[in-house]
């Protein structure tokens, strides 16, 4: 075993056993939240680093958790069952947006703008469907008795963290198998130059949609997370066009080209959003929006690698700047 | 191996290429020449898939690939090099080359497409090093990358694109002599796509002339550069490239 997979290792274990040595709930809650928010931000990047900038990943997590919410308290479907038919939903809605742009070449902002709009009537179907959606005022899934594996519920934050911790490290692992494999060179080559990559014989459309759908699926699942965690979710919160724009903020301050690029944008924005609350109430109220927006003009002019991408590559080559 | 008939591309009420029909024979090298404008570049682009004929039909090894998707055209056979030299510079110089292998055969394995690259950069001159960076590279290295890429998709027939534009004379010659070796060596058919004349008429079996998006003339080198209608296109528009056929028509 070398030096890196033992720090690995170790990093690993601590990470795991920290549930069991440290129980101070709302540390473990913020920790929960991170680990959620980190995946959904890792989903975003694992398309977001290939310039395929999409402002509509707030759609596919709408999805994933009003589709397992719905499916729970209308028909009684368990989350096992409704969480892998959310993910099919948000899949097939990517399909639907993302097939016309990439077939005609619908790339850079006005793919950014389109997207926008996904987001957008997300939002407007669940405020629209409020009868059972709840509308804006949010929808909580019906709480079980305790603790039930059955309808995913658990009261404790332990539960939590390992679950959140588990598909954290999935997503981890995502992002470096894609980097690993020759979606990556297509990916990379398609962002320079799509004619030139049709020459070398990328079928362009196919590998765009093909990492949109990895994307799009993986939010979802994020989304279905967020909900069966917190038990109340709201167009704010898990759709529409502010949580949109948090994850392309997140993982750009964090840095889209490296893998835990998203997890540090995650502590940043989770932190600071807690901050503000905490430390302003309902004074602050929107403020973090605001920051992000300053945020996000500053570091695409400044550190287009964000924090962690241009923080690795110092320490990578010293004396270059 | 390749039998083009009746091919017309019409861009609004423009009509690019008018009526077109050649053949290519299995190993030969076919020159494709025509001043600016006379519908090369728009064959070209029909050939490989990047744009869709408005007419007529483009049969390669027996079958139809007219309309096909670029990768499609690629992974039948046919690659194509661009005039103007479109390498990915965020990869590698091998990565460029191994990515072109892997595709452009189908993505199916990974160890064949390293072998094709390593094969395609020996046989253009460049360094199979697998980190060397594009970055650096200069015009004809770039030319050398572009027709790697190209042949590490294992074409059969590859479409050379104005492979002369901006080298030097000396590098002309080079270049003129790859293309000749890689159809010698490789056995690889070509259809060369060229606005400079003279060292075309050099290496070509056969040449087409287009004007207007019409073939006016087919044959042998030494035959269509004595073509009175030949001469009058290249003397009414670019009098270096009469000189060029002049002087290729000497030797």
């Amino acid at each position: 075993m070398n030096a890196r997979n033992l720090l690995l290792g170790i990093v690993a274990a601590a990470l795991i056993a920290l549930p069991f040595v440290y129980r101070q709930p709302y540390h473990l809650h913020v920790m929960v939240l991170i680990l959620i928010w980190s995946f959904a931000y890792t989903s975003w990047s694992v398309m977001g680093r290939f310039g395929l900038v999409s402002l509509g990943h707030g759609g596919f997590m709408g999805v994933g958790a009003y589709v397992t919410a719905l499916l729970w308290n209308h028909l009684g479907v368990s989350p096992w069952i409704g969480i892998p038919l959310a993910l099919l939903a948000a899949g097939a809605l990517a399909l639907v947006v993302a097939y016309p742009c990439f077939r005609f070449r619908i790339i850079g902002h006005y793919f950014a703008l389109v997207t926008l709009a996904l987001s957008g009537i997300v939002l407007q179907v669940i405020t629209a469907t409020r009868d059972q959606t709840g509308g804006s005022l949010g929808y909580t899934p019906e709480r079980t008795k305790g603790s039930l594996l059955v309808a995913l519920q658990f009261d404790d934050k332990e539960t939590w963290y390992l679950i959140a911790l588990a598909v954290w490290a999935a997503g981890l692992v995502i992002w470096y198998w894609v980097d690993r494999s020759m979606m990556r060179y297509a990916m990379e080559a398609i962002s320079e130059d799509e004619d030139a990559a049709a020459a070398a014989g990328i079928n362009v459309t196919a590998e765009k949609l093909k990492i949109t759908l990895l994307s799009a699926v993986m939010t979802a699942l994020a989304g279905a997370l967020y909900c069966q965690y917190q038990m109340f979710i709201s167009p704010d919160t898990v759709s529409g066009i502010s949580v949109s724009l948090q994850m392309v903020f997140a993982a750009v301050v964090g840095g889209i080209y490296v893998a835990l690029g998203p997890t540090v944008g995650a502590i940043i924005t989770i932190m600071l959003a807690e901050g503000l609350r905490i430390g302003f109430g309902t004074q602050a109220v929107g403020w973090d929006n605001l920051i992000y927006g300053v945020l996000l003009v500053l570091f695409i002019i400044f550190l287009p690698k964000g924090i962690l991408g241009s923080l690795l590559e110092r320490m990578r080559a010293p004396g270059k700047s | 191996m390749l039998v083009v008939k009746g091919l017309i591309k019409r861009f609004g009420g423009f009509t690019a290429v008018n009526d077109v029909s050649f053949k290519v024979d299995k190993g030969e090298i076919l020159g494709l020449i025509g001043p600016n404008g006379s519908g090369k570049s728009t064959i070209f682009n029909m050939l490989s898939g990047t744009f869709r004929p408005s007419a007529g039909s483009i049969v390669f090894e027996g079958s139809e690939i007219a309309g096909l998707a670029p990768h499609k055209i690629i992974n039948r056979g046919i690659g194509r090099t661009f005039q103007i030299p479109r390498p990915f510079r965020r990869l590698s110089i091998f990565e460029n080359v191994a990515l072109a292998g892997y595709f452009g055969q189908g993505g199916h394995s990974r160890a064949k497409a390293d072998s094709s690259a390593e094969r395609a950069l020996a046989a253009v001159g460049l360094p199979t090093d697998r980190r060397a960076r594009v970055d650096g590279l200069g015009a004809a290295a770039l030319k050398k990358l572009e027709l790697a890429k190209a042949l590490a998709t294992e074409p059969t027939l590859l479409l050379a694109d104005e492979s002369l534009g901006g080298l030097d004379e000396h590098e002309m010659d080079q270049a003129a002599d790859m293309l000749r070796r890689i159809r010698d060596e490789l056995g690889i058919t070509i259809i060369w796509v060229e606005h400079i004349m003279g060292v075309l008429m050099r290496v070509v079996d056969r040449v087409i002339v287009l004007d207007h998006g019409e073939k006016i003339a087919e044959g042998l080198p030494a035959a269509v550069v004595n073509d009175p209608k030949v001469i009058e296109v290249y003397l009414g528009t670019d009098a270096h490239a009469t000189r060029a056929v002049a002087a290729a028509a000497a030797r």
